[in-house]
Order: structure tokens, then sequence, then C-alpha cells
């Protein structure tokens, strides 16, 4: 067990290849109560929340959800979050558990609506326990303990659901790039829905997974994590996700810096890497090219399911082409490396 | 767990010393605390290590470590196996799994090293900290 953000969590269980190759075999059930939750509502709650993220929160139907990100004036993130939407006014946002009481401070600085009909804020996360089921088998295995139509629960819709005995809200959303649910509840139920999911999915080969094969799993679908490929001094154009900068929206925080530099150009690139030398470019190893430092990896490791030893970087993006070589400072030593289209890896849809 | 005919040190490292040539790997304590190992990184035989010194690294998913010699001497052969099947270290760490083997140069370093009953109490007092 590592202690995080004052959690202490599992980083493995069966251990991290054989909980990953699960996951995108059968299904894995990872425990990510950790993970922080805002609730916003009231009559304001669209318009404060149109403000302080980057996506179309308007787009939104009632139980629908959509990966967003708080923003900083200078077009970067104060953190990644999934927005769902739980009615017109009544908004529930998942974010990093380190950066919880961060967001929460910064909504309720930015939030203009004093009154609490117009917007109440509140961070709940000490209300919700979260199980995240991922797997091709995982709708098999949850429609076996849950009311929820689940043909009818769309990739990034969310529900009102009984699991296992326990109401809550389920989302068809993850972080591993395979199909899945997401289950919030009241903490009291965690052991009962914890053990009668892997108790229901066991014939389908579900196994509990970590932290350490919910990094591997993110990293081999290139999803972004804060702290690694996002900061305050990255921009979400930057990060490769100007997919959910909607600039078209009407005004937002970070807005204008982030037109501004569709214009002029981006400063870095986020860029998939794949070693072509023995070695694994891990986080913060410097990136060679051309003979001199110009850049930094964000995330490496070896990738369980395609077998490769795969990497996010930084690099100038004059630099950022799939197919160009890099090098990596491994220990110091260079070691060889190639660009590669992102992400490395993407499920079969059927 | 630990043969009593090995010798530990207190960075998890195994020695099996035979007539003056030293077999070394890592313990099964750290196997477990690493988790899947995926690159092992060695010296080529002939190179010259020194004790308490990096002899070389052991990668797993999550975490890289140094591995330190033991002993001082030539390396004189590298498991031909560890390249192409780094697991052999998480499945038999104290056999098949096998890093180096060293020249020994000087038998007499080998007494400051730990027997498998105080490396196993070692551990014990590494589990309560």
């Amino acid at each position: 067990m590592v202690e995080f953000g004052g959690w202490e969590m599992p980083v493995e269980y069966a251990g991290i290849v054989e909980e990953h190759l699960a996951v995108r075999t059968r299904a894995g059930l990872f425990d990510v109560s950790h993970m922080g939750e805002i609730e916003v509502r009231g009559t304001k709650a669209l318009e404060l929340l149109q403000f302080v993220t980057c996506n179309d929160v308007s787009r939104l139907a009632v139980w629908q959800a959509q990966y967003s990100a708080l923003m900083y004036p200078q077009g970067s993130a104060v953190d990644d979050c999934v927005v769902h939407r739980l009615a017109e006014d009544h908004f529930f946002l998942c974010v990093n558990a380190a950066n919880t009481q961060k967001d929460f401070d910064y909504i309720l600085q930015i939030n203009p609506f004093k009154k609490q009909s117009e917007v109440e804020i509140r961070d709940v996360s000490h209300e919700y326990s979260q199980l995240a089921l991922q797997g091709p088998a995982a709708a098999a295995i949850l429609s076996e303990v849950t009311d929820a139509d689940l043909t009818a629960l769309r990739f990034y819709c969310c529900s009102p659901a009984v699991c296992c005995g326990v109401k809550g809200l389920l989302a068809r959303t993850g972080y591993t790039g395979e199909d899945g649910f997401e289950f919030y509840f009241p903490p009291p139920e965690s052991h009962r829905v914890w053990t009668a999911l892997l108790e229901a999915g066991r014939p389908h080969g579900l196994i509990p997974a970590g932290l350490g094969a919910r990094n591997t799993l993110r990293l081999e679908s290139a999803y972004p994590l804060y702290g690694h490929e996002l900061d305050a001094d990255t921009t979400l154009l930057e990060a490769n996700l100007g997919w959910i900068c909607k600039l078209g929206k009407g005004d937002f925080i970070g807005r204008a810096p982030l037109a501004a530099q569709k214009q002029s150009g981006l400063r870095k690139k986020l860029v998939g890497f794949e070693m072509m030398e023995r070695g694994i470019g891990r986080d913060g190893y410097p990136v060679w090219i051309e003979g001199k430092v110009s850049g930094r990896v964000t995330s490496g490791s070896f990738a369980p399911y395609l077998k490769k030893n795969i990497g996010l970087a930084y690099v100038p993006p004059e630099y950022a082409e799939p197919g160009r070589e890099l090098r990596i400072e491994i220990r110091g030593k260079l070691v060889g490396a190639k660009q590669t289209v992102l992400p490395f890896y993407r499920r079969a849809r059927h | 767990m630990y043969p009593v005919e090995f010798l530990y040190t207190r960075d998890h490292e195994w020695v099996r010393v035979d007539e003056n040539v030293a077999s070394i790997g890592i313990t099964e304590h750290a196997q477990k605390e690493l988790g899947d190992i995926v690159f092992v990184e060695l010296p080529p035989a002939g190179t010259h290590v020194a004790a308490k010194e990096s002899l070389g690294t052991v990668e797993s998913v999550k975490a890289v470590a140094d591995v330190y010699s033991p002993v001082s001497g030539e390396v004189i052969a590298v498991n031909p196996k560890i390249q192409s099947a780094p697991e052999l270290v998480n499945s038999d760490p104290h056999g098949e799994g096998w890093l180096v083997q060293v020249q020994l140069k000087d038998r007499e370093e080998t007494e400051g090293l730990m027997t498998s009953e105080e490396y196993e109490e070692y551990l014990k007092g590494e589990a309560s900290r």
C-alpha cells in the first residue's frame, strides 16, 4: 500500500502486468474512492461552469457527462475533470484527489454569484466511494447486479442506479481505454459493493486492479495525468486537449490565450514515443534532439499489452512528428526512441 | 524461503560463494517489492566491479532499482537468459533468475554479509519500521 493524498491505496494486487491484461481482455475492478467529487447546483450553475471550464457544458443533456478542465487565465488546467449533468441546474464533477481542495477553493473564488439559490458549491468527496469496473466484460458483469439498463447507458452517459443493492450514480466512463463503468455511492457500502462485484465477475475473469495498472492502462491510451502531462504551465492545446476547448461557446477563463496560441503557435507539444533501443524512458528523463536537451518525458513505462516501452514527452512543436527520432537520456546514457501516433492503444469498437 | 548457503546484503542482494566465484542475484523480498520485472541491465563479462558499488539496474513496471555488488572482482558470466526473460527474477529470484557471476578478489569481503537467519531478522525489522 502507498499513501496517496492521505489515502492508503493499493498499487497492485496480483501484479501490474496481470491486472493490466485482465482489463484489456476481461475486466478489472479499481477502488478509486480517493477521487474528489464537487457538486455545483443552482440557477447560475451552468453559467458558472461555462465560465470556469473549457468544454461546452450547454451541450450536456441531463444524465450526460463530458471530459473537461477547470481553467487558469493563462489557458492551462487547474485540473482535468469529468462533468456530469444530473439535472438542468445540478452538476457533479469528478476531480483528481490531490487537487480536490485546490479545485474547490478555485471555483469558490471565481464564483461571482453569492446567493445560495444561484449557485451552491459543495465538496462532497467524503460522501462518495467510487469503484471503476473496466474491461470488455464489464457490461456483462454489471448487468448481473444492477437494475440499470446498460444498453441504454451509452459511453459518457450516467444514471441513478442500484448496483449490488446500493443506490448511487452510475457512469459509463473510465480511465483505461476500455468500455467500463464508474459507480459513486455512500462509503459505508464500499465493502459490500466491492465484494459483490468481484463475486459476480469471477466467472468472467474479473480481478481487482490497483493504481499501478491504472497508470499503465491510461498511458497506453495516452490519457493525460495531472502533474505529469498537465500543470499550470502547460496550455491545453500543448497537451493535445484542443478537442475539449470549445472556443466558440462564449467567453471562459483562459479562452483568450488559447485563441491567441492557435494563431501564434505552440511553445511545446506533447508527443508519444516508443523506445527503439533497450531501456525505459521514465518520468522526468531529458529528451535529446539534434545534440541538445529539448524536452522531458512526462510519463514512461513498459506497456504490458503492447509489450513495448512507451512514453509521453514534451518537445518543441517543430520536432513533433510521428516517425521522427528522439533520444532519451536514461541514467546518463542516450537511448534511441521514435515518435509514434497517439494513442498507442485504441480498443476495437463494435 | 532464504537459502542457508547464501549470504545477503542490506540492499536485498544475495550472493552464493563457490570456491572463488560468487553468484549474485536479488532476493525474494526485493523482487516482490519491485513487482513485474521488465528490464535488467548488467555489465558485460570482463567488467571489474567493486563491493557496494552499482552493478546494474533492475526495472519493474513501476520502478527502477540499482543492484549493488556485494563483492569486488571481475564479472565472468552474465545470466544469458535474463535479457530476454527478465521475469525469471520474479519467478525464481534465488535460482534461474540469478544475475551475474563474479570472480572474487577478496574472499574476506563476504564476512560483513548477513546469513539467511540474520537477513530474515533484518526483514522483520524493516517491515515493522
